[in-house]
């Protein structure tokens, strides 16, 4: 009952703030302009989905497997791989690297699974200062915010924002909101740090079974600077990550930026083998790899839910919903916000803390559309509908039937009753159309905004009787 | 542009389902879309033991309760003629949902039967039908919402646009945003009350800045929305059905 109140309030307080309202609307329209100008060619665009999905189905249906090869083939290369069932684990594990190079602070790349790890937080608790160094994340951090969007963290904040916090915590710097300086400023405070950082810390867009090797996609070259700049280097990600082989990468890289920014390439596409080899002259001494499960082996087991698991962040999903443009990322109160963030949460953290988010969408299917892996998002988050109010306990999804609630459960089965029996549907209609003055011109919720809908004076069942149209 | 391909030639009968939402709300729009039909000749049958397609509680999780409905739909178009629906949502209930609603029962093989032989209405007159509509009306300027389940479930905004161009004085108008749902989404809009109202303000505001003096849509769930909200607000915009629009504008009778 809390999570819903708390989910409500949210989204109350994104729905008054103007600025909210309009930093996602206009960022939004911005960004699905460009990705609609990236794919010019539909045909084109409908085989690119179809061999990225297929891409990725095969890698899920083949994961123990891929995942064993990834872990042989890293440790061939000198990648040290370390397994995490808990983001506990990974955060111990992350932990464990510091305390071993007696490192107190981290330099961080862009990774959606250290958010989901939370793992700033609890590095901090121990006494290591983490550096976020995406532009994005850099901001957000600055503001002791979670990021809004998986692509863009500090979508949320209009420029002139952005400056009034960058005047706040670095007074030193003369005021300014045009955004080449203020993106000069932050790359000065930033570069510093990357040569003074014994640890750099990224994320992983594909990691691949075949070679052993972590592909990074990025913009800024923040991404390069954590994986080659600090002695040493690790890598967390989810285990769904992995790609059976090298040539699963061009069709995934070809759709990925622009479904995200509409980019045709991002400026960055860094390929991890190794740490640096003994003729080489730059790159860490050390690359780790933690591989995180936290609920996706369970997700795995389900035939349907599973396609979850296909996600590749590119955030078309989001980008486009028309709910997330209008509430914004933080109001999902998820790691991951926006339908993707709708389904794969509740699986992940349990239905009691995410029931909500299964239900805010309209099924519009905008999500589903523009999927590049061709997650058959509504579908997903219908079948998450169900898990949250099913009864019978059987299945995988945590928190199953924690939503029943007894009156809604008693207005479904009086529907049932009332349209599964003809005869008792006809007897209502005629009644409702017959009584039809007595509908009250207020109906909760409905008429704060619109005008009640007005019941004919006939139902089509007896116009069509009375116009002769046979009934067999 | 539909989803489905292949089209069967003109049928002799076709069933009719006219949606509980028509029923009750727009039986004017389901009478229209029947006599759109049976005015190229076709029968057109109107079982009277139907009710709803059972979305409402399929989209609201209570999978049982939505089954069972389903189940007496099924029953009551039992024969083997083409399943005409006036709505992209009820249609694609129907077609895109019911096999997967009974995957894994013994009705499974039926279910796909059924669905098979679904068509939403304006699909139904452009690829079945391929009518010929002649415009008896004054020239209008119409602004058309194609709701998110006809247009990217069902894949019929085309035909509904076909339709309307076939009337050379109606001058269609496009909104801005006219791919971004309107924010109704049955149950949602009760249950997301705030996120749906400001949706559907801003859908409404796009129609209006249009200047279109009809709002036309395939699917009564927006409409009642939409025009809902416009009335609210006093503002000055109807809204009719497309199947209402198009027989009140080549209906000689009417004229």
């Amino acid at each position: 009952m809390q999570q819903s109140i708390d989910f409500h309030h949210r989204v109350g307080s994104a729905l008054h703030d103007p600025q909210i309202r309009s930093n996602f609307r206009q960022a939004m329209d911005g960004l699905m302009y460009k990705r609609q100008h990236s794919f010019p060619d539909a045909d084109e665009l409908l085989r690119l989905r179809l061999r990225s999905a297929e891409i990725r189905i095969n890698a899920l249906s083949r994961l123990p497997e891929l995942l064993e090869q990834l872990e042989t083939r890293c440790s061939e290369n000198g990648i040290q791989v370390h397994w995490a069932e808990t983001t506990e684990q990974a955060n111990a594990i992350v932990l464990d690297i510091m305390n071993r190079h007696d490192a107190g602070m981290l330099i961080k790349g862009k990774s959606m699974v250290s958010e989901e790890m939370e793992l700033n937080h609890y590095l901090e608790q121990h006494g290591v200062t983490c550096l976020e160094s995406d532009l994005g994340e850099f901001i957000v951090q600055l503001a002791g915010e979670p990021p809004s969007h998986i692509v863009a963290p500090a979508i949320h904040k209009s420029r002139q924002q952005i400056a009034r916090l960058f005047s706040e915590k670095f007074p030193e710097i003369p005021y300014s909101d045009d955004v080449d300086t203020l993106t000069r400023s932050a790359r000065e405070i930033l570069r510093r740090k990357f040569h003074a950082a014994p640890v750099g810390l990224s994320g992983v867009n594909f990691a691949v079974a075949e070679t052993g090797t972590l592909c990074l996609v990025e913009n800024e070259g923040n991404g390069r600077m954590c994986t080659t700049i600090p002695p040493v280097h690790i890598a967390v990600t989810g285990i769904e990550k992995v790609v059976e082989k090298l040539s699963d990468i061009p069709p995934l890289l070809s759709i990925l930026p622009r479904s995200a920014t509409g980019q045709h390439i991002t400026t960055y596409f860094n390929m991890i083998s190794s740490p640096r080899k003994p003729d080489e002259r730059d790159g860490p001494q050390e690359v780790h790899l933690v591989l995180l499960d936290n609920g996706r082996s369970r997700i795995y087991q389900d035939e349907q839910l599973i396609a979850t698991l296909r996600c590749i962040r590119c955030g078309a999903c989001m980008n486009h919903c028309p709910v997330y443009a209008r509430i914004g990322g933080h109001a999902y109160g998820s790691t991951i916000p926006g339908p993707i963030g709708s389904i794969l949460e509740p699986q992940k953290a349990g239905l009691e803390q995410f029931g909500d988010l299964p239900t805010a969408s309209t099924l519009c299917g905008a999500c589903g559309a523009v999927c590049p892996v061709q997650i058959p998002i509504p579908n997903l988050l219908n079948r998450l509908r169900y898990e949250r109010v099913r009864q019978d306990h059987t299945g995988a999804t945590p928190g199953q039937g924690s939503q029943r609630n007894p009156w809604e459960a008693r207005i479904w089965s009086s529907w049932r009753w009332m349209h599964a029996n003809p005869w008792l549907y006809r007897l209502g209609t005629r009644v409702a159309t017959g009584l039809r003055w007595l509908i009250p011109q207020r109906l909760g919720a409905w008429t704060r905004v619109r005008s009640a809908p007005r019941i004919a004076k006939k139902s089509l069942h007896t116009l069509a009787r009375q116009k002769g149209f046979t009934h067999e | 542009m539909s989803l489905r391909t292949n089209y069967p030639g003109k049928p002799e009968r076709v069933y009719f389902f006219g949606t509980c939402l028509i029923d009750l709300l727009y039986p004017e729009a389901g009478l229209a879309g029947m006599q759109l039909i049976q005015r190229e000749g076709v029968q057109v049958i109107f079982p009277q033991n139907q009710t709803c397609c059972g979305q409402p509680a399929w989209n609201s999780g209570y999978r049982n309760e939505a089954r069972s409905v389903a189940l007496t739909q099924m029953q009551c178009f039992q024969q083997e003629f083409p399943i005409v629906v006036p709505s992209g949502s009820c249609a694609g209930m129907l077609r895109e949902h019911y096999p997967e609603m009974f995957s894994g029962t013994p009705q499974h093989s039926a279910a796909l039967a059924f669905s098979s032989r679904v068509y939403e209405l304006t699909e139904f007159l452009t690829q079945v039908l391929r009518v010929k509509l002649e415009d008896l009306g004054k020239p209008v300027k119409v602004a058309l919402h194609v709701s998110c389940s006809a247009r990217r479930e069902m894949g019929v905004s085309g035909a509904h646009q076909a339709l309307l161009q076939q009337l050379k004085n109606v001058e269609l108008l496009e909104p801005e945003r006219k791919e971004e749902c309107c924010g109704f989404g049955g149950t949602f809009a009760v249950k997301h009350a705030e996120i749906s109202a400001a949706m559907v303000e801003e859908k409404a505001n796009a129609l209006l800045a249009t200047g279109a003096e009809t709002l036309v849509s395939g699917d009564c769930g927006c409409l009642m929305n939409i025009t809902g909200n416009l009335n609210h607000r006093k503002r000055d915009l109807p809204g009719c059905h497309i199947a209402t629009f198009l027989w009140e504008r080549t209906n000689a009778a009417e004229h």
